[in-house]
């Protein structure tokens, strides 16, 4: 770059050029132009977000809660993301009592959940456990382990909970992840709420809009 | 591209006929002349300095059958899997061209690591090479994005889970992470609008880059020359005519011995397409025959095994934001290789014990963990994983003290040649 600035400066005096405008000029142009080129790029990057028909898709899911027996498990889906909700009996609502020594984030601190599933049940009511059912490791889909006891694959004195086949990951009866399992953080709970007495929104905070 | 019109040393009269109208308009002779007649290369090349020219092959050969499969694979998450069914099935001959591209895409990564492993031999990413390996790495980079796209087309199970395994890892970084997978998708989940973006990126976007990289590279190759075996410069021994005594033309030599290289290779190659196309679940997997399922993962999920090093430092890590790092980490140290690795001494053949059993070390890591990257996270697999991803990052992170003030066997002034 030394020579054409040599070059342009001799010139410069030459023809009695100013030549502290000239570059002004070029910096002006040269910023003015790169403006541009973010403003050009806007379209493109924006292009990728979700669709308008994405998100139309993404609208909230409803479930009827009186299809779901105690102790079961139902999977359904929104935003084509498998949603699990888990009828808990009282004992496996026992179960996540006096385990706290043995998870990672027993109090949901680093996970996300919102405010009214920020607690050690991790739902709205005790009974109903509602969760995105993607492994935070790596987004498999954990499997139900619910009867515990002490096995090769789950260890010993195992709570019943959930297991993910594809790295071993851990959670108990409110998606909370296991000591040792190489998800860092609880499954995630979505946004929801109860509609009367035997709907469950999937996708709102609030249901009085969706019922 | 060197200057090649005029170049000094062509100032031929100019040809008659045909050639002579045409060279006057496009330097064809110029070019030959100084990219293959009067390009001088040591003549002391092995068996490793096949791979360069093998690589060009491949991605000639993966460049033609892409080409052929998009006329008939149609992406989109309806139709994706049944179209590449349909190739396998119904189009004439288009099983073959399937299977090329599919064991093509490994092939490439058995002669780019074969590449990369001579260059390390001979120190080849040593001054004055370091950009030469600098955009030979953004080459590898470029070819790992094109595989996990293509990787992706087809649609089968084990595409749908793979793409939602990497694509999460987008999620781990802190702040933007969960936005920027969801930028990545362009929807809620890995979708329709997914596939289309990684088709456009595979067949159109990325091999551009490729292409691009590639000329950078051969570009370079010229400035500085071949290294060799012996790791000594031949341009510092100039005969009476200005020539490297231990040069020889490119052509008709090199290209002659590349021609025979290519014929093994090819056999090889036809071997796998004909009789092993999968590869027993190494090139094709066995959950990939089955159509994307977002409700049920495959028992077991790998990726292909040219990816298995890093899956294995991935997961050999409790941690999912530092398993990621590592991850990206194992494969970027290799841009920093020309500056870590402090030796004078380019060839592993005047080098010191302690470098030759370095690499062979973190050749033993890298095939180790290649393995348990195939393996289920479990047990004494993740012990071992652990234990060997430690050994792949020492031999880069500890370069810099043992290879400080090297004092190996004294190094020759001309190549080692013996005449056959």
């Amino acid at each position: 770059m030394t020579d054409p600035g040599h070059a342009s400066a001799a010139i410069a005096v030459a023809q009695d050029v100013d030549d502290s405008r000239r570059r002004f000029l070029t910096l002006a142009t040269a910023a003015t132009g790169a403006v541009g080129v973010v403003f050009a790029a806007v379209p493109f990057v924006a292009s990728w977000k979700p669709s308008e028909r994405a998100r139309a898709l993404g609208a909230p899911t409803e479930v009827d809660l009186a299809q779901i027996e105690p102790g079961q498990l139902i999977v359904t889906s929104w935003r084509k993301q498998p949603i699990y909700i888990v009828r808990r009996t009282p004992e496996m609502v026992a179960s996540l009592a006096g385990i706290a020594g043995r998870l990672k984030d027993p109090e949901s601190r680093a996970s996300r959940q919102p405010a009214y599933a920020d607690n050690v049940m991790r739902s709205r009511t005790e009974e109903f456990l509602v969760l995105i059912g993607t492994c935070t490791h790596l987004g498999c889909l954990p499997k139900a382990r619910f009867t515990p006891g002490t096995s090769a694959e789950l260890g010993a004195n195992w709570p019943g909970g959930f297991f993910c086949p594809c790295h071993g990951s851990r959670f108990d009866m409110a998606g909370r992840v296991f000591d040792g399992s190489p998800a860092s953080v609880n499954l995630v709970v979505p946004p929801y709420a109860f509609a009367g007495q035997r709907m469950l929104v999937i996708g709102v905070d609030d249901a009085k809009g969706a019922a | 591209m060197p200057p090649v019109a005029n170049s000094p040393g062509g100032a031929s009269p100019p040809k008659p006929g045909f050639m002579g109208w045409l060279n006057k308009r496009l330097p064809v002779d110029a070019f030959v002349r100084s990219q293959l007649l009067e390009y001088f290369a040591p003549k002391n090349f092995n068996i490793w300095y096949f791979f360069g020219s093998l690589a060009l092959l491949v991605l000639v050969m993966q460049l033609v059958t892409g080409i052929y499969l998009t006329m008939f694979y149609k992406p989109g998450e309806a139709t994706a899997f049944d179209s590449v069914e349909f190739i396998m099935r119904e189009v004439d001959w288009g099983w073959l061209i399937r299977y090329l591209h599919s064991t093509g895409a490994s092939f490439f990564f058995v002669v780019v690591y074969l590449h990369m492993f001579r260059a390390m031999l001979y120190g080849s990413y040593k001054s004055p090479r370091e950009l030469l390996w600098v955009i030979g790495m953004l080459i590898y980079l470029a070819l790992m994005a094109e595989a996990f796209f293509g990787y992706v087309l087809p649609w089968g199970n084990m595409s749908f889970w793979g793409a939602q395994v990497i694509v999460n890892l987008f999620g781990t970084i802190p702040g933007i992470g969960p936005g920027l997978v969801e930028w990545i998708r362009g929807d809620y989940g890995i979708a329709d609008a997914t596939l289309n973006r990684f088709f456009a990126l595979h067949v159109a976007a990325v091999p551009l880059a490729l292409l691009l990289l590639v000329v950078l590279h051969l570009v370079a190759l010229r400035q500085t020359g071949s290294n060799n075996p012996d790791g000594i410069e031949i341009k510092e021994h100039p005969g009476p005519d200005g020539r490297p005594v231990d040069g020889i033309p490119f052509h008709p030599y090199y290209t002659v011995k590349d021609v025979f290289g290519v014929g093994v290779f090819l056999t090889i190659f036809a071997l796998v397409v004909f009789f092993a196309p999968t590869l027993g679940g190494l090139f094709l997997e066995g959950p990939n025959f089955e159509p994307a399922n977002p409700l049920s993962t495959p028992a077991h999920i790998a990726p292909v095994w040219y990816f298995t090093p890093y899956y294995a430092i991935l997961r050999a890590v409790p941690d999912q934001r530092m398993g990621a790092l590592l991850m990206a980490l194992s494969v970027a140290v290799f841009l920093f290789l020309p500056w870590l690795d402090r030796s004078k001494i380019k060839s592993i053949r005047y080098r010191p014990l302690r470098y030759r059993i370095a690499l062979t070390l973190f050749v033993i890591a890298f095939l180790v963990l290649m393995y348990l990257g195939l393996q289920p996270a479990e047990g004494v697999y993740v012990i071992l994983a652990r234990i060997f991803t430690v050994i792949y990052f020492a031999f880069f992170v500890f370069m810099p003290f043992y290879t400080r003030n090297e004092r190996g066997r004294p190094v020759p002034s001309r190549v080692t040649y013996h005449a056959h």
